[in-house]
């Protein structure tokens, strides 16, 4: 009897693993702003972003978050996307920064001309390169999860990129507790990971507990659909070259991770409410990244890019 | 229309489940890459689309023949899987219908102790492997070391491969007992025992039917049971400062993660350092306002009055305060790959503050294989020892063992500013080998000796005795002060000037803050020494009852006294017959309310030398014995 009032007891101090990943998150995102100078929260605009946003949110709840969101606009993103990032922003009183390769976008670098390698590569890369020397953060906060890709598996929480922002992945800090050293040299820099131990049903979990707003791209709907080497591509503007616009069909589809429109395939399906995402994603197992164009490069390509710069 | 029904029955129940973070130590020839593949495989993790990308590399470069490698499966980076090893932290997710689980998969070999390290540090649970061919090996006591030393609760023992071993329940059990045999000095609580084959699949997700002489559950059922919830510290309220909310004029919150014990609104708390007092208005979490919080939750807490409040402070309970110290002692962990340089200024990152910090001594290094102590100069990359840390500031912190919060720091290089060393505090510096402030030899010299012009020829004149101590030392219940007070008497009725001295009176004042924990109980002793000592250089005979458990302790405390001065009386008792005597105390280490009761959870030593030795079982004690004794040594009456 008495060993049954005990566990009711605990059960009164228990939290389930959402509220745990979640303490856990934001208890980063403090460390953070309480320790680096000039931190930045980079944002996709992606559904692992908004939960990431909200985390911040809460964070600083009933203050106001001390550090600004950037964006990193390829111009080649979806266009639905462009206006949830102005729309989201503007209604939660974000700052919002956004930054592109201008020199990339002059000389007219695309996917369709280029191939995802140098689009990705210096509209991307460079450019988000480029704009955390701009402006001189010390410490950027990213969305990435060890759970999407094998190479991500060993990723700190809190990952060293020497001045050349440069990750290398021999040398990284022990990471022990919820200890975290954030000591940087002038020019050095931090990549911080707050959702690293979350998977991508916690996600959706967290966006149906907290009503959390995400990009519509992600729910089905008939979208005018090209099929590219086996990926769906969906045509978002007038760019798309017209041999390929001429085979467009109208499919229902959503997407499962958001990019570059050229480089990101969608999927068909029915699915429009986060129930039946869920519960797609339980019985059809096709593991995330999988319709990113980028990763089927070279074997290792993600280590690679990482090692690059890019997240 | 059902469907949707029953998609959200699951994500309820999903959403309801806890979260286990297990770490997994052996080496790919235990077959741990096969077992972790094993959890993760039949728990219908691994997407369809991961699987034949792993059909393609098995062809390529798999160990396992034609059959799937799971190994392949968990091996990231593209260099080790090349060298065919495991050269860090991997984090591995999978579900099942009662809980999520975190594994941290770390490497087994030696020079990967730090990553082990790593891999515990955040987790409750350790799953150790053992090949059935080759039992209990020199890999197995380092991890089981190592799991020990940052404090993780419950092991379970894989013991792999019994389909090699013919499912004998004899090589089993021979296991478990060389097992236990050598964990019985290390302090791991809960150790559970598990016959399986990874390869095969037996006694892992399913129970096998090859074993039939096991009774117990297979691993992941054990996995998804095991009680972990009260591991956490609900006792002791430490609520480190991490961030300071201040939208606004009238908005003022303390933000941070319980790192133990329970608030609740309305609760006094005091801040630390500056010991100012409030009351708790608001608690924030993550989810609305609440009447309380504990530990994991990230909160913002509102007092009632306005009090100085910055990172790295502390909000506690009045009454149950954290050490505040500069010195301790620490279990250290060498994680760099550049050697110690014990003259380095550290950083040291404790909680949500960081100073410098200086490494006064290595008392020992550990061998991590055979945990035999040696003496050391510096540590090397992967070495473990015990050490004294100086801090420029004082820190707040409880020992690792009670609280993993507030008991854990790293240490930064201040040059490369990696991370050098990790440590697990054992608790503050006892007080004998703090040195004295005072340094210069020629005051210290003064200050010892004393200025008085009456010398001790005129005391022993004077009071017509000898000014010793008389120590009686024996376990609870014993019968020390009652021998005491009955001494105390006999001697001043026969004229001598004497003073008593037991626990409880010098506990009230002198040694009020001391608790009972080893380093307390010393500080308190040496306390009581030293008063002995004044006493007895102005003549006075002291009468000092206290249960003094170590010889160490002992030996402390007559060199204090003067050992010419020191006479140790023993009352020598059964634990039996003291728990008989006197059972309050006994009954309550035994529920598990109080600690540190030598005799019972605490060790006692019986002294090996002592002048007199009563055994209480069998006599009343006799003052009268202890007058002769004193008249031999012409003690009192003096010459």
């Amino acid at each position: 009897m008495k060993n049954r009032k005990v566990a009711e007891q605990l059960n009164n101090y228990t939290i389930n693993n959402l509220r745990e990943l979640e303490a856990e998150a934001i208890y980063i995102i403090r460390e953070v702003a309480s320790e680096f100078e000039k931190p930045v929260m980079l944002y996709s605009i992606g559904k692992d972003s908004s939960v990431m946003v909200r985390l911040a949110e809460k964070a600083f709840y009933p203050g106001k978050v001390p550090f600004p969101l950037m964006h990193i606009d390829s111009k080649w993103k979806f266009q639905e996307m462009i206006e949830f990032r102005e729309k989201y922003t503007r209604e939660n009183n974000w700052d919002l920064i956004v930054e592109y390769n201008k020199e990339g976008f002059d000389s007219g670098i695309g996917p369709f001309t280029h191939g995802s390698k140098v689009h990705t590569d210096v509209m991307k890369t460079q450019a988000l390169l480029q704009a955390l020397d701009k402006h001189r953060f010390d410490a950027a906060f990213g969305g990435a999860r060890r759970d999407e890709e094998k190479s991500r598996a060993k990723e700190r929480i809190f990952s060293f990129r020497d001045k050349f922002h440069q990750w290398d992945p021999k040398n990284q800090r022990p990471e022990l507790w919820d200890i975290y050293n954030t000591r940087v040299h002038k020019g050095e820099s931090i990549r911080v990971f707050p959702i690293s131990n979350w998977t991508e049903l916690d996600i959706w979990q967290y966006i149906r507990l907290e009503n959390i707003p995400i990009v519509p791209l992600y729910f089905a709907k008939e979208r005018p659909i090209v099929e590219v080497d086996g990926n769906l591509i969906m045509v978002d503007d007038k760019r798309m070259p017209a041999d390929m616009v001429a085979k467009v069909k109208m499919r229902m589809v959503r997407f499962r991770t958001l990019g570059c429109y050229p480089l990101t395939g969608a999927i068909e399906s029915e699915a429009d409410t986060i129930e039946k995402i869920v519960e797609e994603m339980m019985t059809v197992t096709k593991s995330e990244r999988t319709t990113r164009v980028i990763d089927f490069d070279q074997e290792g390509s993600m280590e690679q890019k990482k090692r690059e710069g890019y997240f | 229309m059902n469907t949707n029904l029953d998609i959200n029955h699951f994500l309820d129940q999903d959403q309801r489940k806890d979260l286990l973070r297990l770490l997994t130590a052996g080496s790919v020839d235990d077959g741990k890459s096969t077992l972790i593949g094993r959890l993760l495989f039949d728990s219908k993790k691994i997407y369809e689309d991961q699987l034949s990308a792993l059909e393609r590399d098995s062809k390529r470069m798999g160990h396992a023949g034609e059959a799937i490698d799971y190994a392949l499966l968990l091996d990231g980076l593209k260099a080790e899987r090349e060298q065919g090893i495991t050269i860090d932290v991997a984090y591995r997710y999978f579900s099942t219908s009662k809980r999520k689980f975190i594994i941290a998969d770390t490497p087994g070999h030696e020079q990967y102790t730090r990553n082990m390290v790593t891999g515990a540090s955040t987790a409750n649970l350790a799953i150790i492997l053992i090949d059935a061919r080759k039992g209990v090996i020199t890999q197995t006591k380092r991890h089981t070391f190592l799991v020990s030393l940052l404090g993780i609760k419950h092991v379970v023992v894989a013991v792999n491969k019994m389909d090699l071993m013919e499912y004998s329940q004899n090589v089993f059990d021979q296991i478990c007992t060389d097992y236990k045999s050598f964990t019985t000095t290390l302090s791991i609580p809960d150790i559970t025992f598990i016959p399986l084959s990874a390869l095969k699949g037996e006694n892992v997700v399913e129970n096998s039917d090859n074993m039939p002489w096991y009774h117990g559950k297979c691993l992941l059922e054990f996995l998804e049971t095991v009680h972990v919830v009260s591991d956490r510290n609900f006792e002791d309220l430490r609520f480190p400062i991490q961030y300071v909310l201040r939208p606004s004029l009238d908005f003022r919150g303390f933000s941070g993660k319980i790192a133990s014990g329970i608030v609740r609104k309305g609760d006094e708390l005091m801040a630390l350092p500056s010991r100012k007092k409030s009351i708790v208005t608001e608690i924030i979490t993550s989810n609305g306002t609440a009447d309380y919080a504990f530990p994991p939750q990230s909160v913002t807490i509102t007092l009632a009055d306005e009090i100085d409040v910055s990172r790295g402070d502390m909000l506690t309970h009045p009454d149950n305060q954290p050490r505040f110290e500069r010195q301790f002692e620490a279990m250290l962990v060498w994680m760099d790959e550049k050697k110690m340089d014990p003259n380095t200024q550290f950083f040291i990152k404790h909680s949500a503050n960081t100073s410098r910090a200086r490494l006064d001594s290595i008392k020992y290094r550990v061998d991590v294989n055979t945990l035999q102590q040696s003496d050391c100069e510096a540590f090397s990359l992967n070495e473990i020892g015990r050490v004294v840390i100086t801090t420029n500031k004082p820190l707040f912190f409880d020992p690792y063992h009670k609280n993993h919060s507030t008991g854990s720091f790293i240490l930064i290089d201040p040059i490369t500013h990696n991370t050098s060393a990790v440590g697990m505090i054992i608790d503050k510096l006892n007080t004998n080998d703090i040195p004295s402030r005072i340094t210069d030899p020629e005051t210290r010299r003064m200050i010892d000796s004393g200025q008085s012009l009456i010398g001790r020829d005129e005391l022993e004149k004077r009071y017509q005795q000898k000014g010793v101590t008389i120590w009686i030392t024996g376990l609870h219940g014993s019968g020390k002060n009652m021998l005491a007070y009955h001494l105390e008497r006999r001697l001043f009725d026969s004229g001598a000037t004497v003073v008593l001295l037991e626990g409880s009176t010098v506990r009230a004042g002198l040694s009020r803050e001391l608790d009972y924990s080893p380093a307390d109980r010393a500080e308190h002793l040496r306390r009581v020494a030293h008063m002995c000592k004044l006493l007895n250089d102005q003549g006075i005979i002291v009468i000092a009852s206290f249960i003094s458990p170590t010889e160490s302790i002992r030996r402390k405390i007559s060199e204090i006294i003067g050992n010419e001065r020191f006479h140790l009386v023993l009352m020598s008792a059964g634990i039996d017959y003291c728990r008989n005597n006197k059972p309050d105390l006994y009954l309550k280490v035994e529920k598990g309310e109080l600690r540190n009761l030598p005799g019972a959870d605490e060790i006692f030593e019986i002294p090996e030398t002592a002048q007199l030795i009563f055994d209480a079982s069998k006599e009343t004690p006799d003052a009268e014995q202890i007058m002769h004794y004193l008249a031999e040594k012409k003690v009192f009456p003096g010459e």
